[in-house]
C-alpha cells in the first residue's frame, strides 16, 4: 500500500511551507514518525514525521519548493501498517486538525464537506415537521453555503446581524447582498476595509476555553487583510516580493491594531543597581552558566513577579470575559534581519534568573539560526520586547494578539537625574513603555504594573538571587 | 423576418445548403418521394433528384454506414434516422466508426456527416417512439451533439453541423416541429457548434436545459418573475462539448441552479452539468444545485395519464423552481 504524504499544518496561520531538505531518499526504508523532510515555514522550522512505516517513494516536490497546507509532497510505498492514526500534523502540533483548511469559518463550526446533506430542499415541499426535522443548519445554528461564506468574508459582514428568509431561517446569498446594501448606503464613506479587517480579525480571535479544550481546536482561519490601496511601479522603483514572514507579520500587525484598542504609557527606571548587580556577577554567571548576564532576565524576573501580582495584563479577551491565563508564557520578541519572531519561553514564572537567562539566549540563538520549533512560538501569555538592544529609547510596540499587553525596555542610557535630597545625579535609566489593550485593563492596573516591575528593579542588590 | 415552424427551419437548413454545396446529399427511410415520415424533406426529392435525396431499405446500420463511406469519400449526408429509438442498429456505425475515423487514421481521413433524428414524448408515441437518448452519445469522444430548441436555432445549427468535418449528432424534438415556431432570419448565418444561449437573463436562479424543455422553463421562469424572482434560462443548444464557460457564469452569477432535461437523470447531460457547477462553481452556490428529469422508468408509457405523468411540464418545473427560490 502506497501512502501520500502531504504538507502539514505547521502551526497556527501557516499555510505553506518550503521543502528545504530531503532526509530520505527514494528507496530509502522509513519508520513510522521518522523524519522524511526539513520545511521551513514562515514561523518555524521543523521536520515532518512519517505517518507509515514503508520505503521512501517518489518526491513529488524537489527540495527548495513551497507547498501549501494540504498539497502532497512524497510517497511511502510498502506500508505495512494501518496509516497512524494521527494525522503527520497532530503529531508535531496537537490540536491543529489538518483538515481544517486555513480558510474555513470558524463561525460554522464546521468543515464545509461535513455540512447536511442537500436533502432540505426536498423537504420544502413536506409538511413543517418534517422540514424542520431536516433544517440545513450546522452545529451551531447557522448553515452557510458556500455563497454566503464567500460574501460574507468580501464584504466583511457579522452574519448574526442577518435575518435570513431562506428555509427555515437560513440566510441567503440575497439576504447577505440586501444586508450588504442597506449597510453601505447608510455609510457611504470607506470603511470597508476596516470592516473587513476588523471582521476578519474577530473571526481569528480565540474563542473562550479554546486552550482549556484542545480536543476541539477551533477552526484555523487566516483573515483577509485589508486591501492595499492601489499604486503604480514608476520607473526605478523596485518591487521587493513579500515572504512568508513579511506576509505574516503584517497581517498579524494590521489585524492586532484593528482588534484591540491599543493604549500606551511609560515609566522611566533607574537601572544603575542593576547595572551594579550585572557588572558584579558577570564573570561569575559567564563561568557558572556560559553565558552572559545580560539586562533582559532581570528585567524579565521583575515582569513575571508583577504579571502575578497584576493577573489582568497577563490574560486575553474573549466575548464570554477576560480569560486570567495560568501560566506566564513570556514571548521575547527577537528581530531578524529579514524580519521579525517572538518564541515563547514557556512556565517562565517558574524558573530562576539563570534559567531565564539559559532559555532567553537558547531561544533568540535557534530564532536567529532559523531552529525554533512549532511549540516554541505558541502559546504566549505576555511579551516582552527588548527594543533597547538597538538603541531605541522610546518606543510603541503592537500587542502580539491574543495577548493583553506588550512591553518594551528600552536602551539604558546614563543621565542626569534628580535624586533624593534635590540632589543631581548620573544614573543608568530605562523607559519601560506598554501597549495595552484598553479593552481588558484601563491605565490604572497598566501604571500600577509598570510600578511595580520598576520597584522590584530599582530594589535590586546584592541579595538578589542571581543563580 | 419570417416566422417558420422548428421543422420548416430544418428543412430549409437542408435545402440551402444543398443548393449551396453539391456535396450535401439526404438519406433515410421514406425521405424522397415521401418527404419524410415527418416531411422533413419534403420537396428535396423533387428539387435535387434521386440521386442527392436517395430512399433507403429499413436498416439504420446500413444507413449510417453508407453515410460514413460517403463522407470518407468526399461528400457531405445528412443521414435521417426515422426515430432517435430506431438508431440502436446504427450506434456501432456511429461510435465505433464514426467518431474514431479520424483518431485511428491519425488525421488522414474524417467523416464530415450530419446524423438528425427526431426525439422525445409528449406525443403519444409510447416506448419506441419517445425516447430521450442523447446521452449516451454524448459519452462518446469524436461525436458532437446538438439539440436545437428554436427555428432560428434549427437552421443555423444544421448548417454548422453540415459544414462541421465530424460527424455531428443533430436532435430533433418532434413535439416541437409544428409546435414551436419563430422568427429565422434570411441570408447565409451559422449558429456555432459548442455555444450556450442565454434566453433570459437573471440573477436568482440559473436554469440549465435544451430541446422542448427550453420552451418549458422559459415559461417556467415567467411565472417566478411574477413574484420577483428572476431566473436566468440557458438554452444549452450542444451537449457535446458543453459551452463550459457559460454554465460557470451563470452558475456563479446566480448561486442556485436548476438543470432541466426531458431524459432520466442518471448518467445524463444534467448529471454532467451539475458536476462542472461543483467543480468550477462551489464557492459561489447558494443551495444544492438540483436537478429535474423524467423517471426512472423504461420507457415512456402509452397510457395518456401515465405518459403525463411521465412528461414534464411547465407547472412541474415551475414547483422545483419555487423549492429553490425559497432556499
Amino acid at each position: 500500500m502506497a501512502v501520500t504524504v502531504t504538507m502539514p499544518q505547521l502551526g497556527e496561520s501557516v499555510t505553506e511551507g518550503t521543502i528545504q531538505a530531503w532526509l530520505k531518499q527514494p528507496g530509502d526504508p522509513v519508520e513510522i514518525y521518522e523524519s522524511i523532510a526539513e520545511v521551513n515555514t514562515d514561523k518555524v522550522n521543523a521536520e515532518i514525521p512519517s505517518p507509515v512505516a514503508g520505503t521512501m517513494g517518489e518526491h513529488l516536490v524537489p527540495e527548495g519548493t513551497v507547498v501549501p497546507v494540504g498539497g502532497e509532497i512524497c510517497r511511502i510505498e510498502g506500508a505495512e501498517v494501518e496509516v497512524a492514526a494521527t494525522h503527520p500534523a497532530t503529531a508535531t502540533t496537537a490540536g491543529e486538525s489538518p483538515s481544517v483548511t486555513a480558510d474555513s469559518f470558524s463561525a460554522e463550526g464546521i468543515p464545509a464537506a461535513l455540512a447536511p446533506e442537500p436533502v432540505p430542499v426536498a423537504a420544502a415541499a413536506s409538511s413543517s415537521q418534517e422540514s424542520s426535522a431536516a433544517a440545513p443548519q450546522g452545529a451551531d445554528g447557522l448553515h452557510l453555503t458556500p455563497a454566503v461564506r464567500m460574501l460574507a468574508r468580501e464584504h466583511a459582514v457579522d452574519l448574526t446581524q442577518i435575518t435570513g428568509s431562506g428555509i427555515n431561517g437560513r440566510i441567503t446569498k440575497k439576504d447577505v447582498l440586501e444586508y450588504v446594501q442597506r449597510r453601505d448606503t447608510a455609510q457611504p464613506a470607506g470603511g470597508v476595509a476596516a470592516r473587513r479587517a476588523e471582521a476578519a480579525a474577530a473571526q481569528a480571535a480565540p474563542p473562550a476555553g479554546a486552550a482549556a479544550t484542545p480536543a476541539t481546536p477551533a477552526p484555523v482561519r487566516q483573515p483577509a487583510p485589508p486591501p492595499a490601496v492601489p499604486v503604480s511601479q514608476g520607473a526605478g522603483d523596485t518591487l521587493v516580493a513579500l515572504t512568508p514572514m513579511r506576509r505574516a507579520i503584517a497581517e498579524h500587525m494590521s489585524r492586532s491594531v484593528l482588534t484591540s484598542p491599543h493604549a500606551w504609557t511609560m515609566v522611566e527606571v533607574d537601572m544603575t543597581r542593576v547595572a551594579r548587580a550585572r557588572a558584579r556577577a558577570r564573570e561569575e554567571f559567564k563561568r557558572r552558566h556560559g553565558v552572559d548576564l545580560t539586562f533582559l532576565p532581570f528585567v524579565a524576573k521583575a515582569v513575571i513577579a508583577a504579571l502575578r501580582r497584576h493577573p489582568s495584563l497577563n490574560a486575553t479577551w474573549t466575548d464570554d470575559g477576560v480569560l486570567l491565563r495560568n501560566d506566564v508564557n513570556l514571548g521575547l520578541a527577537v528581530a531578524l534581519e529579514d524580519g521579525l519572531v517572538v518564541p515563547v519561553l514557556k512556565g517562565a514564572d517558574r524558573l530562576s534568573m539563570a534559567g531565564l537567562a539559559l532559555a532567553a539566549q537558547d531561544l533568540s540563538d535557534r530564532a536567529r539560526a532559523g531552529r525554533l520549533r512549532i511549540e516554541d512560538v505558541e502559546g504566549g501569555t505576555f511579551t516582552l520586547n527588548n527594543a533597547g538592544a538597538l538603541g531605541t529609547v522610546m518606543s510603541q510596540a503592537i500587542i502580539n494578539q491574543p495577548q493583553a499587553a506588550i512591553l518594551v525596555m528600552d536602551a539604558i542610557v546614563k543621565r542626569p537625574v534628580v535624586v533624593e535630597g534635590d540632589a543631581i545625579a548620573v544614573r543608568s535609566m530605562m523607559n519601560l513603555c506598554i501597549s495595552f489593550d484598553h479593552r481588558i485593563n484601563d491605565g490604572l492596573p497598566a501604571a500600577r504594573f509598570l510600578h511595580s516591575v520598576k520597584e522590584t528593579l530599582e530594589a535590586v542588590d546584592d541579595s538578589t538571587e542571581l543563580w | 423576418m419570417a416566422t417558420k415552424t422548428y421543422i420548416e427551419a430544418i428543412r430549409e437548413g437542408m435545402r440551402d445548403e444543398m443548393a449551396r454545396d453539391e456535396r450535401v446529399i439526404v438519406m433515410g427511410e421514406d425521405v424522397g418521394v415521401k418527404g419524410g415520415v415527418f416531411k422533413a424533406t419534403e420537396g428535396l426529392h423533387k428539387e435535387f433528384g434521386e440521386m442527392r435525396v436517395i430512399d433507403t431499405p429499413l436498416a439504420e446500420s446500413a444507413i449510417v454506414g453508407v453515410a460514413i463511406g460517403a463522407a470518407i469519400n468526399g461528400l457531405l449526408p445528412i443521414a435521417e434516422i426515422q426515430f432517435q429509438d430506431f438508431i440502436m442498429p446504427a450506434v456501432d456505425q456511429i461510435i465505433s466508426e464514426a467518431a474514431k475515423i479520424r483518431y485511428r487514421s491519425n488525421n488522414d481521413f474524417h467523416v464530415p456527416m450530419v446524423v438528425r433524428a427526431p426525439f422525445g414524448g409528449g406525443v403519444h408515441g409510447a416506448l419506441y417512439h419517445s425516447q430521450s437518448m442523447e446521452a449516451m452519445f454524448c459519452h462518446i469522444p469524436g461525436l458532437k451533439v446538438v439539440v436545437p430548441s428554436t427555428p432560428h436555432d434549427a437552421k443555423g445549427l444544421l448548417r454548422a453541423a453540415i459544414r462541421d468535418p465530424d460527424p455531428v449528432l443533430y436532435f430533433e424534438h418532434k413535439r416541437a416541429y409544428r409546435l414551436i415556431k419563430g422568427e429565422v432570419p434570411e441570408g447565409d448565418y451559422v449558429e456555432p457548434i459548442g455555444k450556450a444561449r442565454v434566453v433570459s437573463e437573471g440573477s436568482d436562479i440559473a436554469i440549465f436545459t435544451y430541446g422542448l424543455m427550453t420552451h418549458f422553463c422559459a415559461d417556467a421562469a415567467e411565472k417566478l418573475g411574477a413574484d420577483g424572482f428572476s431566473c436566468e434560462v440557458v438554452d444549452l443548444r450542444t451537449l457535446r462539448p458543453l459551452d463550459r464557460a457559460q454554465i460557470v457564469a451563470s452558475a456563479r452569477k446566480c448561486g442556485k441552479v436548476l438543470v432541466v432535461q426531458e431524459a432520466n437523470l442518471a448518467v445524463s447531460i444534467a448529471s454532467e452539468v451539475a458536476a462542472i457547477v461543483a467543480e468550477d462553481c462551489f464557492e459561489y452556490l447558494d443551495a444544492p444545485v438540483m436537478r429535474l428529469g423524467g423517471p426512472e422508468i423504461p420507457g415512456v408509457p402509452f397510457s395518456p395519464p401515465l405518459e403525463e405523468f411521465y412528461m414534464l411540464t411547465p407547472a412541474k418545473i415551475e414547483t422545483e423552481l419555487r423549492k429553490l427560490a425559497a432556499y
